[in-house]
């Protein structure tokens, strides 16, 4: 391996903090630098390609708004991902909770047909977040008292609670009258208002909103928030505080679902008025994404969900005006996922570019 | 074929991707990675796989193309996880997202327009011992016969094996005694990417002749139960991978019996995720992770 240049990371004696400052503008040019190659492959002009990714949905009344539309489940499932993981628990289930909680909002907006608005509102809003939080029960049972990975158990009920969706829709409740595999139609009066006219904005942005909102509150600012965040930080040091640590992540698992539920009822309620098997385009996926690059902070949800509900809404354009097939975006979202870990890295640790001297023995190198 | 020796034969027949995987992933652990990109590799590697052997016309070229695509995400996975030290859960999902997106925006440029599926005559059924049970793929025969004995071989039997394990069980020490923690943490995951490369092509170049989207379906992530159900031990897991296999080749048989015609078929189609699931909670007790699981290293 001699003179092979090794690349190693060493120790900054403080963390860069021009980085920590340019570490989101930065993580989004690394990625579309890093992505170039597939716009390429796409035969499109890369500069065109990013303007109508990025620039266009923010230049009219109507894309503006629809960027809020995209941004609003992202909302949902971006906290719930954050919560779980500040508090170190690694619900990687949203996405299956959310599914659930499109399931259990289907079922209580077809069954709310003659209460006033605001109750089957709230009844399809309250379904969902119990259909989530049943959903996300069990691994939380399983973590706490059996210690299994809650990784592999949420990320295994989540092809299971959409082989639920589409067994309902086959089955059961495959709509009487289109026979196609989509639910009735939930009641008019659960459906959730528009909050402007001549857009598709609604209530479930506003309900994403206080929820986030809530959880800045609880985290930064309540006991429970500081020892949340104590386990999550260390989850030794945090018993012997005196911290229950397995209440704790119960909690913070089942309020996890329950918002990544709410995200499906706000779905079915404020879109689709129905339950599809495409209720969510990975949204649960989607929100790990959110999460990870708004720094596990909810100000960083709000920025990083309206960010990649603008690439959302950017990709389907894209798709249109230039032939550049909308799942760029979905390569966009793993690429700024991995960019970001990675430059956050950056911040305590600097790369060093250094031909190892020759001759002599190598201790086993370890960058 | 009786229904014994059908249901017996259709269990080799959908291990065989888990066993890949299974075994793939076994490395990546025993090196102290937890590789979450197993289900995108998968992906890639069925998608990849498919396409390079649908455009040369060999499926010995798809099957390579499928290897160099798990390597590709076995160096990725290495970059993240082992030269910068990020979160591995967080790595390995980026990977996944990456991977999947990457395959499905290649088969949209690829692809889109046909109004026929595109298809290739896939790898035949190996029939020599006359048995009905082991008409099987030329695949899974590799990786019964070859794969599982030679990876338990390599991991317990020889140094190579057994620097895998040290790093992933003592990095200090394996440093100390003079072994490249990070150059045997990226061979461990390229190992490991291959097979699950192939594992996602035996889906395209086997068993269906043809690309669907999300054709993997969540079975990268069972291999990742099964891992843990095994113990991190290769026979284990093999285990898994026939239990698994076995539930769903009788749920697809059950589902023609005309009593249970009311059940709607995707409950079945869910029983073997509920039942690796169940089997993690019987057998997961007390499991003990490797040493250095889901921790980076870097020297003091």
């Amino acid at each position: 391996m001699s003179g092979v240049i090794r690349i190693r990371l060493e120790q900054r004696p403080a963390p860069a903090r021009w980085l920590g400052l340019a570490v989101g503008p930065l993580t989004i040019v690394v990625t579309f630098v890093l992505t170039l190659g597939f716009v390429f492959a796409a035969g499109a002009n890369p500069l065109t390609a990013y303007r109508t990714f990025i620039v266009e949905p923010l230049t009219s009344r109507f894309t503006l708004l629809e960027v809020l539309v995209s941004a609003t489940p992202l909302l949902f499932t971006g906290a719930a991902v954050a919560i779980a993981f500040r508090a170190g628990y690694w619900n990687i289930g949203a996405e299956g909770q959310l599914l659930v909680g499109a399931i259990a909002a289907t079922w209580a907006g077809t069954h709310v047909g003659g209460a006033p608005r605001v109750v089957a509102i709230a009844a399809v809003a309250g379904a969902g977040a119990v259909g989530g939080a049943v959903w996300a029960l069990a691994p939380a049972l399983m973590r706490v008292h059996l210690s299994i990975d809650e990784v592999v158990t949420t990320l295994l009920l989540n092809p299971v609670a959409l082989l639920l969706v589409t067994g309902l829709l086959n089955g059961p409740w495959r709509n009487p009258e289109t026979h196609f595999p989509e639910s009735k139609r939930i009641s008019s009066n659960a459906q959730f208002p528009q909050i402007l006219p001549d857009s598709r904005l609604h209530l479930g942005f506003v309900i994403a909103l206080v929820i986030v909102g809530i959880l800045w509150f609880v985290l930064g600012r309540t006991a429970t928030g500081l020892r949340l965040r104590a386990s999550g930080l260390s989850p030794e040091a945090a018993r012997f505080a005196g911290i229950g640590v397995g209440r704790l992540l119960l909690g913070t698992a089942l309020t996890s679902g329950a918002i990544a539920g709410i995200a499906g009822a706000s779905e079915v309620a404020g879109i689709n008025y129905q339950l599809t098997d495409g209720i969510s385009s990975g949204f649960g996926y989607t929100g790990i994404v959110v999460a990870t690059l708004g720094g596990l902070s909810m100000l960083g949800v709000v920025v990083a969900s309206l960010f990649l509900g603008d690439l959302v809404v950017g990709a389907d354009s894209a798709g249109l005006e230039l032939g550049v097939p909308s799942q760029l975006a979905d390569i966009v979202k793993g690429a700024l996922l991995l960019v970001v870990i990675a430059l956050l890295v950056l911040r305590r640790y600097r790369l060093s570019f250094r031909r190892p001297a020759g001759g002599g023995v190598e201790p086993g190198s370890s960058a | 074929m009786s229904f014994v020796s059908d249901v017996l034969a259709a269990t080799l027949r959908n291990a065989t991707p888990l066993v890949y995987g299974t075994v793939g992933e076994t490395y990546c652990e025993r090196a102290g990675i937890l590789n979450l990109g197993i289900e995108g590799t998968m992906y890639a590697g069925a998608f990849f796989g498919f396409l390079a052997a649908q455009t040369s016309g060999s499926l010995v070229v798809g099957l390579v193309t499928a290897i160099a695509v798990g390597l590709g995400s076995g160096v990725l996975m290495g970059v993240l996880t082992v030269t910068f030290g990020t979160n591995q859960h967080v790595a390995g999902l980026g990977t996944t997202l990456f991977l999947i997106g990457a395959a499905d925006f290649a088969n949209r440029l690829q692809f889109r327009g046909s109004q026929a599926q595109a298809t290739i005559k896939p790898f035949g059924i190996v029939d020599v011992f006359g048995v009905d049970v082991l008409s099987q793929y030329a695949m899974t025969y590799v990786a019964f016969l070859v794969i599982v004995p030679l990876a338990w071989w390599v991991l317990m039997r020889t140094t190579l094996g057994l620097n895998i394990r040290a790093v992933g069980e003592n990095p200090e020490a394996a440093d100390a005694a003079g072994v490249s923690v990070a150059r045997t943490r990226y061979l461990a995951l390229m190992i490991g990417g291959a097979l699950m490369g192939v594992g996602g092509a035996f889906f395209t170049l086997a068993a269906l002749g043809s690309f669907t989207l999300n054709i993997i379906a969540g079975r990268g992530w069972v291999c990742i139960a099964l891992v843990i159900f095994g113990r991190w031990r290769i026979g284990r897991g093999v285990v898994g991978a026939l239990l698994f296999a076995f539930v769903y080749a009788l749920q697809l048989r059950l589902r023609l019996i005309p009593s249970l015609a009311g059940v709607p078929f995707e409950l079945l189609l869910a029983l073997p995720y509920v039942v690796v699931i169940a089997a993690l909670v019987l057998s997961g007790r007390n499991v003990a992770y490797p040493g250095a699981y889901l921790k980076p290293y870097r020297r003091a």
